[in-house]
């Protein structure tokens, strides 16, 4: 059976604040749109710190390559259902546009393949389609070992005071 | 200030500093240049905001990323004699280390300038230059020459 809307917010509610767990995605203001296996989408709010022309108002790319990094470790998490500590390996980053200064940017994924040791991603970043993008990229992530955690059991015990494994 | 006046300042103070406070990602990641003589180094602090794992704790790979494109915008300001921001084709990142919560170094090397084209291969560390965190490889598009002001013919 479909999930309904109200189980989809809660999930969504649930990533959003693991998501806030690292610091970093927190300071950019990230935001998780959507958490589906099929497709995961985090947003970044347009701010002026983070301009990269300031004679623009365009975005450093670097805040692109944090956003789509972000929802690559979204990614693979939703994908396992699950959250395994793990690196990102290697990534590679096209900027074939500038984003419009003043707009939110979104950052979409999919994990379209995981084995015990890999998981290996696409993305992009675009502001209403990701058939308009403003970055392509593609990822590897490396499983790095220690104890998974179910995201079941994450959203059971939100109040644990241990951190979950993130990704670096 | 324009770019082409903090360019010159910071050429003739060999101060950099003004250039980080020009562009605002640099002046939010509060990076650091050294650059003396023939030599262009780049420092990320450490903070705690640049975490993306608390747990290790280790560093976010989209802080060390943007680090590293920036200071490799940053490194073509200084080396080349120009008054336009280069763009960033396109990056390749390889993360080989965590990187722990400390200070980060980022060294550059031109790997090739070409007209229109740079081809930057940028190292960032922490311990040791020996054992890099993270390695980098980016295209940067450079801006093309002012156009000729002599009128265009119709070829119509």
């Amino acid at each position: 059976m479909a999930p309904t809307q109200e189980q989809e917010a809660q999930t969504l509610r649930q990533w959003q604040k693991f998501t806030q767990g690292a610091p970093f995605s927190r300071e950019l203001g990230l935001e998780v749109r959507i958490a589906k296996p099929d497709w995961c989408v985090i947003s970044v709010p347009y701010q002026e710190r983070l301009i990269g022309n300031p004679a623009t108002g365009v975005l450093h790319g670097g805040v692109i390559t944090a956003l789509i990094d972000s929802c690559f470790g979204l990614a693979v998490f939703v994908a396992l259902n699950q959250l395994r500590a793990m690196v990102t390996l290697d990534l590679r980053i096209d900027h074939l546009k500038p984003a419009t200064p003043g707009r939110e940017v979104l950052g979409g994924a999919v994990c379209y393949k995981h084995t015990s040791e890999l998981a290996f991603l696409r993305g992009c970043a675009y502001h209403d389609t990701p058939d308009d993008p403003i970055a392509t990229s593609v990822s590897v992530f490396m499983f790095t070992g220690g104890r998974s955690i179910s995201f079941d059991a994450l959203a059971g015990a939100q109040q644990n005071a241990a951190p979950p494994p993130g990704h670096a | 200030m324009t770019l082409d006046e903090v360019l010159r300042e910071a050429r003739a103070s060999g101060d950099w500093s003004a250039l980080v406070a020009w562009l605002p990602y640099a002046n939010f990641l509060n990076l650091r240049i050294a650059a003396q003589g023939e030599r262009f180094a780049c420092t990320l602090p450490f903070a705690e905001r640049l975490i993306g794992n608390p747990r290790l704790p280790a560093l976010h790979g989209g802080a060390i990323g943007g680090f590293l494109e920036c200071t490799g915008v940053l490194y073509l300001l200084w080396h080349m004699d120009t008054k336009a921001l280069p763009k960033i084709i396109n990056f390749s990142f390889d993360f080989l280390r965590t990187g722990r919560p400390e200070d980060v170094q980022a060294d550059v090397h031109m790997v090739k300038q070409g007209q229109r084209i740079a081809h930057l291969r940028i190292v960032a560390w922490q311990s040791s230059p020996d054992k890099p965190i993270a390695v980098g490889h980016g295209n940067f598009l450079l801006a093309p020459e002012p156009e000729p002001t002599a009128p265009k013919e119709s070829r119509a």
